[in-house]
């Protein structure tokens, strides 16, 4: 159960990235990445988490802003804050999808601190597993949501597998539409993957959420020109207009020539314990008039196979509303 | 009529420590050698403590003491106690330990080892009422917690033919805890031309105070000090000394500033005494920081109702009878009476000629319930309001109309009693209400489609008591030339508790300027006041210092015709003296009148006191005697009937029935709350009150896991309270501004019915939107709404509870 008073740990606060990732590796389990804090904090103050050697990453200036890359795309270090992807014109003129997404996150106090990187490597948000229960994803042999009587409103349509969460990040989703590259800096070295490989389910590892191991560091996210200014469509719905997670969001990104949707890459966040790419509706869409017909098409086949638990059914109608409206009203 | 400071703006005297920072609130503040304490809170819904092993935790460094439930005083089942070995709720404090520093501390809790026997849980009434079904405690699962006697606990179960219809959805009604009835009910149902009958939930909400309910506690000579977070003052004073174990006139207590109460902390709670017993225990000051999480979980909370009305009504729309059957939630502990008070609720906004009300407060082990603004009153407009809408389309009728139809005039009648109010003026609030929100035209728009967005328009109404009579008044002139006003009420944030300080200053004439408010700590001599909650405070305070001010307006005048001969009723008073009528250059300062007092002595100046007035006021004037003029009474003014305070409320909101969201495009509340004494916190009072009414309407939470009894919703984006931007940028305020005749300058309470008149407007709006689709359910979360528009079932069953 939540106690709200942290244990006390060691502290680094390296200055360069080498000195972090040195760290990291140095102290293995018993370290911890930390950059906004907004996760990291919440399980610390509640003693579920305990690292006893802390690695503060905001030092490292080389993983801050945002830089146009020689492709036209743009490189986004993983400490910008979420206030400043979302004011940046760069972004809000070739990828507004992102700033949108960004603006969308908790609340303007959380978005200054908040960082991109945070925000797409969050931990998931069950209730039962934040409380501290003993659950699959903490390394126990149970699930608490998906029983008769769990309260999951939040959680899974999608790729159940002893766990139900979702992934929470509001920004997630709009990097798999703008098939975004996450650049990893570990022990071993550098790798990029690809944002729609980044997020895992707990099929492939229940225990995280993404492909970070122990010890690397997400440094930038790297987004294509591919699809630099065309129509994007984000809409989240969440019960509160602020400090709050999606209840399901929507991210697509199309190219619209002559009236017909020629390339389209659409997610769909708070569906699946990863961002849940639409290829379904991508197919069903790619050279259909964009159009109320396309959209309705599109709506009914993005929830097909959904499989929803006791309390979140709502989420097959939500997503259908929001696929419909990404392709009709972007 | 106009007065000189009733009904203006002023500058609240603590708003500018609030805007500052420089304000103090419980746990700003420090003594030296101040120790800290922190709790171990039950892990488990329901248990026996077997055995604590602190061992381990008293062997580490800078841990200084821990407290146990054997230090403490028990307290009386079912009140809550102070710490714990038979915890009832996740969350419940067992032990407090105290250390140098708070991690110490809460290292020290985890070294703790605890042995618990799990006992049977229950989350939801309904299970707990059928045959065989687990109580909440072991001592039984049905308090009785009316306001008519000591609490008290038993076990009640219900029959299995009680429950036939409960699939069905139909709220069971078996044998109540209590129930009032009067006219002819069953008559009033066979002459009705339409007939309602529906089950409905309203969720228990948390308050989400912004200040946890933090304390600090020493001991010096022989007084014990605490700090503490209330709402009230003067009240809280007995309790608090009961639970320390000490006399009231033992205890100094500091309460200058709250960051909300909402009804947790109107009285003195059993937690804010740990730091006093950890204090004696230790020998050093102690300070408890409650935390945000700690606030959810023993921080009180809203009851939630499984509720069943049925309602007759008349082809023109007048009702014929109606029968109110209340479940309440009650939590573990004494909880609150809020279920009373539904059928109070009923009674008076729809003047049924017959009615009966039932009811059962049953337990359950979640956190312990107290009032929440409007307990009651707002859980009930909030379900029975959309009802009124139901019967207006099935009969074809306004739903301003039908609320007018049946609405309390002038001679209203109240509850079981069918007593008299003191004055009602909801009908002129709805006509002011529905003239300025024009809707006439708006209710036109009601149904609209604009894309995926719809149109809603709705009326409510709301009502709450709004004041007591009894109390005390201390006043005093000083031979500076001041006017103190001594006020017990407290400090809520309404800022009342200078806002009826200035009922003194206007009866005694007095500029703003030379007024001093004291307020919030023993030591500056406060009587005996009521607490401030049950949007109360501008009836009753309006009274003692009424009665106060009378008092030193005569002692002003006896002195000048003692001094200056004549009768006292020979002279007048303006700009600060006391004069004679037919010569107004003969006269008296208030001051010199003041130094007067304190050379004639005797009642003048203290010395001599009421016989009637509460021991806390004697001992308050006592130490002011000698200083001024000191007036000071008790309320012996008549009152003949209940006090009431009525909203008015409109709201016009666009639903997008494909996401469940809605904007609030506008909103008007009228509030009936007697003459109007601060009109800036009357506009605060009604939009702050109609944004916790969108809350509690549709996007709070109160999760309880079933199967293992687990909260949900233990931190403020778990529990959703509205946000800024889920609330309009611009509300609209207004009031009838009719004086309450058994208010001395008409003034009376409106605190809580603001918030129910929000709540009901809002979830009337959405179900106008849908077409008049009435959800059973307060609150209507996103998830409904969707599932509502797009023509599905609800996740819920009908009668669940703790799954929103």
């Amino acid at each position: 159960m939540s106690k709200d008073m942290m244990a006390g740990f060691e502290l680094f606060q390296p200055d360069t990235l080498q000195g972090a990732v040195d760290l990291l590796a140095r102290y293995g389990d018993e370290a911890w990445a930390l950059a906004g804090g907004n996760d990291s904090f919440d399980w610390f103050k509640d003693r579920v988490k305990r690292p006893s050697y802390v690695v503060d990453l905001t030092g490292l200036t080389e993983l801050n802003g945002i830089r146009e890359m020689a492709d036209g795309g743009v490189e986004i270090g993983a400490l910008t804050t979420l206030t400043e992807i979302e004011n940046n014109s760069l972004i809000q003129g070739r990828y507004s999808i992102l700033a949108d997404a960004a603006g969308r996150v908790a609340s303007p106090q959380i978005r200054n601190t908040g960082t991109i990187g945070g925000n797409l490597a969050q931990d998931a948000r069950c209730w039962y597993y934040r409380y501290g229960v003993d659950c699959y994803r903490a390394g126990g042999d149970t699930c608490y949501a998906d029983t008769p009587e769990g309260q999951n409103r939040e959680h899974c349509l999608w790729g159940a597998n002893r766990c139900v969460a979702v992934s929470p990040s509001d920004t997630a989703p709009a990097m798999v539409a703008l098939d975004a590259r996450m650049h990893i800096v570990g022990p071993d070295g550098e790798r990029e993957v690809a944002a729609e490989d980044f997020f895992i389910g707990p099929d492939i590892d229940i225990e995280r959420m993404t492909v970070l191991e122990p010890g690397e560091v997400l440094t930038a996210i790297r987004i294509p020109a591919d699809w630099a200014g065309s129509t994007f469509y984000f809409e989240k719905v969440a019960d509160r207009n602020t400090w709050d997670f999606a209840l399901v969001s929507i991210a697509a990104a199309m190219v619209v020539e002559g009236g017909n949707i020629s390339r389209i890459r659409m997610a769909a966040g708070a569906v699946e314990c990863v961002p849940r790419r639409l290829s379904v509706v991508e197919q069903v869409v790619t050279g259909q008039p964009k159009n109320e017909a396309t959209a309705n098409l599109a709506g009914q086949s993005s929830v097909r196979g959904a499989t929803p638990l006791n309390f979140n059914h709502f989420k097959i109608p939500l997503l259908q509303n929001l696929v419909t409206r990404a392709i009709r009203d972007a | 009529m106009a007065y000189k400071l009733i009904g203006s703006n002023f500058v609240p005297p603590d708003i500018r420590g609030k805007v500052t920072g420089s304000a103090k609130y419980a746990e700003d503040f420090r003594v030296d050698n101040m120790a800290y304490c922190r709790l171990l809170l039950s892990p488990i819904p329901h248990a026996r403590v077997r055995s604590i092993d602190t061992s381990r935790a008293e062997a580490m460094p800078g841990v200084l003491g821990i407290l146990t439930a054997e230090d403490v005083p028990a307290q009386p089942a079912p009140a809550d106690p102070i710490l714990t070995n038979e915890p009832m709720f996740i969350g419940q404090p067992i032990l407090a330990v105290a250390a140098v520093d708070e991690t110490t501390a809460h290292d020290a809790i985890d070294a703790i080892e605890i042995d618990y026997e799990p006992l049977p849980f229950c989350v939801d009434p309904l299970e707990s009422l059928f045959p065989g079904g687990d109580d909440a405690r072991t001592d039984g699962n049905v308090v009785d917690n009316r306001l008519t006697g000591p609490p008290s606990i038993r076990q009640m179960k219900w029959g299995a033919a009680d429950f036939a219809a409960v699939n069905e959805g139909q709220l069971p009604t078996g044998e109540p805890a209590a129930e009032w009835s009067y006219g002819d009910i069953d008559a009033g149902f066979e002459n009705a031309a339409l007939v309602l009958d529906e089950s409905f939930v309203t969720a228990g909400m948390s308050h989400h105070s912004m200040e946890p309910r933090s304390a600090m506690a020493y001991w010096q000579n022989g007084k014990c000090f605490v700090f503490g977070s209330t709402q009230s003052q003067s009240f809280v004073i007995p309790d608090l000394a009961n639970y320390i174990g000490i006399t009231p006139q033992e205890l100094v207590y500091v309460a200058e500033t709250c960051g909300g109460g909402f009804g947790s902390k109107g009285s003195a709670y059993p937690v804010m005494s740990i730091p006093a017993h950890m204090s004696k225990k230790i020998g050093q000051p102690v300070m408890m920081r409650i935390s945000r999480a700690e606030e959810y979980y023993l921080g009180f909370a809203r009851t939630g109702f499984q509720g069943r009305i049925r309602l007759g009504f008349a082809a023109d729309g007048r009702i014929t009878a109606a029968d109110v059957y209340i479940v309440q939630e009650n939590g573990a502990t004494v909880g609150f009476p809020d279920w009373p008070s539904a059928g109070e609720t009923v009674s008076i906004l729809y003047q049924p000629p017959a009615m009966r009300w039932r009811g059962i407060a049953v337990q359950t082990n979640t956190p312990p319930r107290s009032a929440q603004r409007g307990p009651g009153h707002n859980q009930t407009v909030s379900a029975v309001e959309p009802l009124i809408d139901k019967a207006a389309r099935a009969l074809g009728i306004d739903r301003y109309e039908m609320r007018r139809i049946n609405a309390p005039g002038r001679e209203a009648r109240f509850g079981e009693n069918q007593a008299p109010v003191t004055s009602c003026y909801l009908q002129e609030a709805m006509a002011k209400g529905a003239a300025a929100f024009d809707w006439e035209n708006k209710r036109a728009l009601s149904g609209q489609r604009n894309g995926s967005k719809v149109t809603g328009v709705a009326v409510s109404q709301a009502f709450h008591p709004a004041g007591f009579a009894g109390f005390d008044g201390i006043v005093r002139l000083t031979p500076q030339g001041q006017l103190h006003v001594h006020t017990g009420i407290g400090n809520l944030g309404t800022y009342s508790h200078t806002g009826t300080s200035r009922i003194a200053a206007e009866v005694l004439n007095c500029d703003w300027e030379n007024c001093v408010v004291e307020r919030g700590d023993t030591r500056k001599n406060l009587p005996w006041n009521i607490g401030q909650f049950g949007s109360n405070t501008s009836f009753t305070m309006a009274r003692t210092n009424y009665v106060a001010a009378m008092d030193a307006l005569s002692k002003l005048k006896e002195i000048a015709s003692i001094d200056l001969g004549g009768e006292p009723d020979d002279y007048d008073i303006g700009e600060h003296r006391v004069f004679a009528k037919a010569d107004p250059a003969r006269g008296l300062t208030y001051a010199e009148a003041a130094q007067r007092a304190i050379e004639l002595g005797g009642k003048f100046d203290g010395h001599e006191l009421p016989d009637d007035i509460n021991p806390m006021t004697r001992e308050s004037a006592t130490a002011l005697a000698g200083t001024g003029i000191i007036g000071v009474a008790r309320d012996n003014l008549p009152i003949t009937g209940q006090p009431a305070a009525f909203v008015a409320g409109f709201i016009q909101i666009e639903l997008d029935i494909e996401t469940g969201k809605f904007d609030i495009i506008d909103y008007l509340a009228v509030a009936d709350c007697g003459t109007v004494i601060h009109p800036q916190g009357l506009a605060t009072q009604i939009k702050g009150g109609g944004v916790m009414g969108f809350g509690m309407a549709t996007l709070e939470r109160h999760i309880y896991d079933p199967q293992n009894g687990l909260p949900g919703t233990v931190g403020l984006y778990q529990a959703k309270p509205a946000s800024y931007l889920d609330v309009p940028e611009t509300m609209r305020t207004d009031a009838v501004d009719e004086p309450d005749p058994q208010s001395p300058l008409g003034t009376k309470g409106i605190g809580e019915p603001v918030m129910g008149a929000g709540s009901a407007a809002l979830i009337c709006a959405i179900s106008d939107a849908l077409g008049g689709h009435y959800f059973n359910r307060v609150p209507i979360t996103t998830d409904q709404i969707v599932n509502a528009a797009a023509g599905r079932d609800q996740s819920h069953g009908p009668l669940q509870v703790n799954t929103a």
